[in-house]
């Protein structure tokens, strides 16, 4: 079996205003190296909270199973040595930073990774290539460079931001948490491009999504099916057409 | 003056009647403020009045040279340096606008103890007057210190003639266990603008106690800016007046406090004319066991119509045990004035400091990050870019 991504039994839960509130209730996945898995499933079904999870947001507090990753213990780490260890959540809700500049904080971010990952960092002008050749491909204006961080971007923007931090970070292992909402025709071609390019025996993510529409465009090697904290059914591409066909009654009623 | 109950006699306050000679006597009768004092409520002059603070003696070139070396200073301008409380020299000719005088006398600001003190022990300082409609460039006052149970208590006078300019850099710095105890009084004549730009970081043991008067005539500016980054106790504070329509006063500042330091940003901005605006935005930044205080007055007289006052307080809590003590206070008897004021108290946003760790920034650097950014609209509010930019690589937050 791969041990490249391999999550078994994983259980967490919040704590909401006083009282624990289960949200995983034993999730088992595994991503090998080089593939892309969609997960799909209904609001609430704690697709989010999953990948919060793995990236190393504190709040949930992880009460069972486990995860790893290239070998390693995930959840033992900071969310800082997940992403130098190449690990990368681009956001359902990517957050503001008013006060912070977007072009800082993107070369702060790279040459943080770079040094945990002991690659040289790269300097102003170099960075500024590096940029600028990815905000190109994404068709993003330079002007977003100059803002601080997500504010008064659109939701699309903040999307191809998210996309942005991406490809600049170079994970191996990307979570793309409802990329696809809030984006029109050809931001969604954009967007999968930029996914699409980095495919390869060194690239694997999971795309959370509620259209199979994005799945047209990155077409997954596995689609999960999610509901109540549980994935409930794993299949071939073909899953999303019957999903978007005729929902999740099915799934859910095989499941129950 | 009948304030029995909030004042204390102590070791400190007897040696400095005693070194005031004949000057002691509002002092005596003064006391040092407890804090029943309203003024001193949240800043504690307890240790400060425990100990005999005796005249700080004068420092070797050497030592004096060592003092600066590591000192954010501008290149251009011209510089005064005091050294424990004497000129210590001139380093770059004056600019030639710049008229160097002996202080002359001042009037006590009265009721407020770091004036009398002042007051009382006050022997060299700066006089400054800046001739009509010239633009005297940067002027660098460097007040350094250095001694353990030490004080100094430079009186500073700087005038603005008619449509005169001047940027004042005000850098406070030293070594050891000391009190500054710096005075400024500030005339800012019509059409004139000072752009006063302060950064005390005076040793984590020392008390700061400064006081600066300032009034500004028609049309005229204040602008001022303060970094409080140092002292064990340390007090900026600012009295400042609205004399005549169109004038504008600036009370812009950033405090930095960690460790057991306190630091405070203490104010009245008094509109005495009408047409006249006041701007205020103070930020304070609390780790370990730092306090913040900020009081912040804003009295507008009657006659003062068409004021319009703005005022903004926020500080940052880095730790649990850190504290802020905000008290804004508008007193207004004009009707027709326009005046606002706000306060937050917030920590650090998690989902922020997450997102930025998640992009593998370390949880240290994460937090600077967000720090600089809480403070990055009150530091544009430094004019002066050369200022502007010494300031923020001077922070460490
Ligand atoms: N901080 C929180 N406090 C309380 N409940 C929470 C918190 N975070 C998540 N939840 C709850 O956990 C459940 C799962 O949320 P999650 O965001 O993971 O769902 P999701 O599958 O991503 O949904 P969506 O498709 O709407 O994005 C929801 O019921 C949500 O309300
Ligand atoms: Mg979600």
């Amino acid at each position: 079996m791969s041990d490249f991504l391999k999550i078994q039994g994983l259980e967490a839960r919040i704590d909401a205003d006083g009282t624990p509130k289960e949200i995983l209730k034993g999730i088992d996945l595994e991503i090998p190296k080089g593939e892309i898995h969609a997960i799909m499933g209904p609001n609430g079904s704690g697709k989010s909270t999953l990948s919060y999870v793995l990236s190393g947001r504190e709040d949930y507090e992880v009460t069972g199973g486990s995860a790893t990753f290239k070998g390693e213990d995930l959840l033992a780490l900071e969310p800082e040595e997940r992403a130098a260890l190449g690990v990368f959540l681009a956001f359902q809700s990517p957050v503001e930073l008013p006060g912070v500049n977007n072009a800082n904080f993107l070369r702060t971010a790279v040459n943080a990774v770079r040094r945990a990952r002991d690659e040289e960092e790269l300097d102003a002008v170099a960075f500024l290539k590096a940029v600028r050749a990815e905000t190109k491909r994404l068709s993003m204006s330079d002007e977003m460079l100059k803002r601080a961080v997500n504010v008064g971007f659109s939701g699309g923007e903040k999307k191809r931001n998210e996309v942005l931090q991406m490809r600049l970070l170079q994970p191996s292992f990307a979570i793309l948490d409802e990329t696809d909402s809030g984006l029109d025709i050809d931001a969604l071609r954009i967007v999968a491009d930029g996914v699409n390019s980095l495919r390869g025996p060194d690239f694997s993510a999971l795309v959370i999504t509620h259209h199979q529409r994005l799945l047209d465009y990155i077409v997954p090697d596995r689609v999960h099916v999610m509901a109540k904290g549980k994935i409930i059914y794993s299949g071939g591409p073909e899953v999303a057409k019957t999903l978007e066909k005729q929902g999740y009654t099915q799934f859910l009623e095989a499941a129950a | 003056m009948s304030v029995e109950t909030t004042v204390q006699t102590s070791p400190g306050l007897e040696a400095f009647v005693g070194r005031a000679a004949g000057h002691g006597t509002a002092l005596a009768a003064m006391g040092i403020p407890t804090r029943r004092a309203e003024a001193w409520r949240y800043t504690p002059l307890r240790a400060f009045a425990d100990t005999v603070w005796a005249e700080a003696p004068a420092l070797s070139d050497a030592q004096v040279q060592a003092l600066l070396a590591d000192l954010p200073l501008p290149e251009a301008g011209s510089r005064v340096v005091f050294a424990n409380g004497r000129k210590f020299d001139v380093l770059d000719s004056l600019s030639e606008s710049i008229l160097v005088s002996a202080a002359e006398p001042v009037d006590p600001i009265e009721d407020r103890f770091s004036a009398v003190l002042n007051a009382a022990l006050a022997q060299d300082g700066l006089s400054v007057r800046v001739a009509a409609g010239t633009d005297a460039g940067m002027l660098t006052l460097a007040s350094l210190t250095s001694g353990d149970a030490v004080s100094t208590h430079l009186r500073h006078r700087i005038v603005l003639e008619e449509g005169a300019s001047l940027t004042l850099y005000d850098l406070n710095a030293g070594e050891g266990r000391y009190v500054a105890n710096p005075r400024f009084d500030i005339v800012v004549g019509k059409g004139a603008r000072l752009t006063h730009v302060k950064l005390q970081q005076d040793s984590q043991t020392a008390g700061h106690l400064a006081i600066i008067a300032a009034s500004v005539d028609a049309g005229g500016n204040y602008d001022s800016f303060t970094l409080n980054h140092g002292g064990e106790l340390a007090r900026h504070e600012v009295v400042s007046t609205l004399n005549a329509p169109h004038a504008q006063v600036h009370v812009n500042g950033i405090q930095i406090v960690d460790g057991n330091r306190l630091n405070d940003l203490t104010s009245m901005i008094h509109h005495a004319a009408p047409d006249c605006g006041s701007r205020q935005t103070v930020k304070t930044v609390l780790s370990e066991n730092g306090q913040g205080v900020f009081q912040g007055k804003i009295l507008v007289d009657r006659i003062a119509q068409k004021t319009d006052g703005y005022q903004m307080n926020q500080a940052l809590l880095l730790s649990e045990k850190a504290q802020i003590n905000s008290k804004p206070e508008l007193e207004i008897y004009a009707d027709d004035v326009k005046c606002s004021h706000g306060a937050t108290v917030g920590a650090l946003d998690d989902e922020q400091l997450f997102y930025l760790r998640s992009r593998g920034i370390p949880e240290a650097e994460a937090r600077d990050i967000l720090v600089r950014a809480f403070l990055l609209d009150a530091l544009d509010l430094v004019t002066d870019e050369i200022l502007r930019d010494l300031l923020q690589r001077s922070i460490r937050a």
